[in-house]
């Protein structure tokens, strides 16, 4: 069974497809928008733009350092580079070129990390971005956004590039299940319920956004109502949305196709904590490294699956 | 503007130079911290890019779209630049006083955020030639000839971004950017070329298809004379290696003390008092 089956999604296409179509789409809008590429823009679908815009997009080769440095400079000069790589390669290898050249100084550098967490499959965890949320939370003013299909992806794209300030947009390689319609909200910062339920809250953002869905389908039959939230903006969290979860279903389960530190999980519980303190269960990779292998059985094996969080519901709700 | 037309004198620059110099070493003994002798060998280079036309700046509209752009890649060289940057009307001369100081925008490192007049913030060595390469490339788009000048440090050549910088400018043929490297051949532990010898700077440089002069940074004639050559040339990017001296313009106090390194610390009151007098 596929995601997205048992809570009746129709299949969708993947969110660096949706990036890259809609980065193109924009560029005659957005003129102020220059692409930087460390020679993977057929990966991240920079491409597109690229080819629409030669005179705006600069591959600087296998050199992610100076290409977010090199951003940090455009931006300052009152460009809108948008630097798009690996999720692993953006943030663990340029790490505090991000730091300096983009936070600190508070420049308006958009980027966005493809072929996000274990679902890449068969390239294996040097290629899976498992810390990039951790990473790109830690930084003073950084937004932190993980969306879970393509419409909300090419929504989330438009939106960023009207919001100044530096952004962490994370993206997937497979293909996932469609979740929005054309005309849904996306507002960066505020939640999406997509289902109410009253005995628990999924909070879920990415490819576990459908997961969950799944999830609260299984749920129902077993006579257990679960709200499902969709926290595409990891960072700022829609606290008023984690609180009222809280409050009104008194248990949460947090699922991310991430580490177990520092992502979505932490945010929540932070948001959690401070508002309304709720039991609450995870479902994530883990502290681990996972492995090669095809996509499914790696979320199988690593746990990130629908029965995981019905389990983590149960759980949770037995507390 | 024609800049060219507005060149002081040699003489003219060199007093400007120990201006600088009396700056950089009252701000930073006043702090009690600092960087005081690797801001003295870069003085000669920041005195004629900011006060000897080669740097189109308007003071009173730091964020002007086509000025030039000056980063001090070496970012805790920064009281030289803070030093230029008062003379050249950012902010009072009396504010040098309040270096490192809380609430003062004089920073210990450079931070945009806080000082207009700051091109890139630095301090974490390797950063500064990549993000004027990145400024250099959007003046281009913008149809602006900025010219982009980057000082870094012989120990911040160790950075491996800095030769990724080089290999991208060369591919994009940014003739605006002109990086300096003051060559002042110490680091924090010791001699850079104990540490981690990269020289000669000049061929490894030129291989990537820059143009490239060496020349003793702490003669004024001769940096008139590089940057003359450098901003004539727009049709690839140029370097200066700079042979300096650290601590330049007061060495003999500095071997009376009995450190010719004098890494990252303020001079003492006394030897500070020494160094102005030995000025003049």
């Amino acid at each position: 069974m596929a995601i997205g089956d048992k809570s009746g999604l129709s299949p969708g296409g993947a969110t660096r497809d949706a990036f890259g179509k809609a980065l193109e789409t924009l560029g005659e809008r957005f003129p102020e928008v220059v692409v930087v590429d460390g020679d993977v823009g057929n990966s991240t679908r920079t491409e597109a733009f690229a080819k629409a815009f030669p005179d705006r997009a600069f591959n600087v080769g296998i050199a992610e350092a100076n290409m977010v440095s090199i951003a940090g400079g455009l931006a300052s000069c009152g460009k809108t580079p948008v630097v798009a790589s690996f999720a692993a390669f953006l943030l663990c290898n340029a790490y505090d070129q991000i730091r300096m050249s983009v936070t600190f100084p508070a420049q308006n550098v958009k980027l966005v990390g493809s072929h996000s967490g274990i679902s890449i499959g068969e390239d294996g965890p040097s290629q899976m971005g498992i810390e990039d949320v951790a990473l790109a939370c830690s930084l003073p003013g950084m937004t932190v956004i993980v969306p879970c299909d393509e419409i909300s992806t090419a929504k989330a794209t438009e939106e960023i590039l009207q919001r100044e300030g530096p952004v962490y947009l994370r993206l997937g390689r497979p293909a996932v299940p469609r979740i929005y319609e054309d005309d849904s909200e996306f507002v960066i910062g505020r939640a999406n319920q997509l289902r109410d339920g009253d005995d628990l809250t999924i909070i879920a953002n990415g490819l576990m956004v459908a997961v969950a869905l799944d999830a609260a389908a299984e749920l129902s039959e077993q006579g257990i109502s679960a709200r499902v939230l969709d926290m595409h903006t990891v960072k700022p969290i829609d606290e008023p949305a984690v609180a009222a979860a809280a409050r009104e279903t008194q248990a949460i389960v947090v699922a991310e196709e991430h580490s177990a530190n520092g992502g979505l999980g932490s945010a929540v519980a932070i948001a959690v904590s401070r508002t309304t303190p709720v039991p609450i269960a995870y479902v994530n990779t883990g502290d681990c490294y996972a492995e090669s292998g095809d996509p499914d059985g790696l979320l199988e094996k690593y746990g990130l699956t629908s029965g995981r969080i019905v389990e983590a519901a149960r759980s949770v709700k037995a507390n | 503007m024609s800049l060219e037309n507005q060149r002081p004198t040699i003489e003219e620059l060199e007093d400007k130079a120990r201006v600088l110099r009396r700056h950089i070493i009252e701000m930073t003994t006043e702090a009690g911290s600092g960087h005081p002798t690797s801001s003295l060998s870069a003085t000669e280079v920041v005195t004629a890019i900011y006060f000897g036309g080669f740097l189109n700046y308007n003071s009173a509209e730091p964020d002007w779209a086509e000025r030039d752009r000056f980063i001090m890649s070496k970012g805790h060289a920064v009281p030289a630049l803070y030093a230029a940057m008062a003379e050249a009307g950012y902010f009072p001369v009396e504010d040098l006083s309040t270096l490192r100081k809380l609430g003062s925008p004089l920073e210990g490192h450079p931070n945009v955020r806080r000082l207009a007049g700051i091109e890139a913030s630095t301090g974490s060595l390797g950063q500064g030639l990549s993000i004027g390469l990145g400024q250099a490339l959007g003046c281009r788009i913008d149809g602006h000839d900025s010219r982009v000048f980057v000082v870094m440090g012989d120990g911040e050549m160790g950075e491996g971004q800095v030769w990724e910088a080089i290999a991208t400018a060369h591919k994009y043929q940014v003739g605006s950017l002109t990086a300096i490297v003051d060559q002042n051949g110490y680091q924090q532990t010791g001699a850079t070329s104990d540490v981690l010898d990269l020289t000669p700077f000049a061929p490894k440089i030129e291989s990537f298809g820059w143009h490239v002069q060496t020349i003793n940074g702490n003669n004024m004639s001769e940096v008139v004379a590089a940057l003359e050559t450098a901003v004539g040339i727009t049709d690839r990017p140029t370097a200066i290696v700079a042979e300096t001296q650290k601590g330049f313009g007061i060495l003999p106090v500095l071997e009376e003390a009995g450190d010719m390194n004098f890494h990252g610390q303020a001079l003492s009151a006394e030897v500070a008092e020494k160094a102005l007098a030995h000025l003049g």
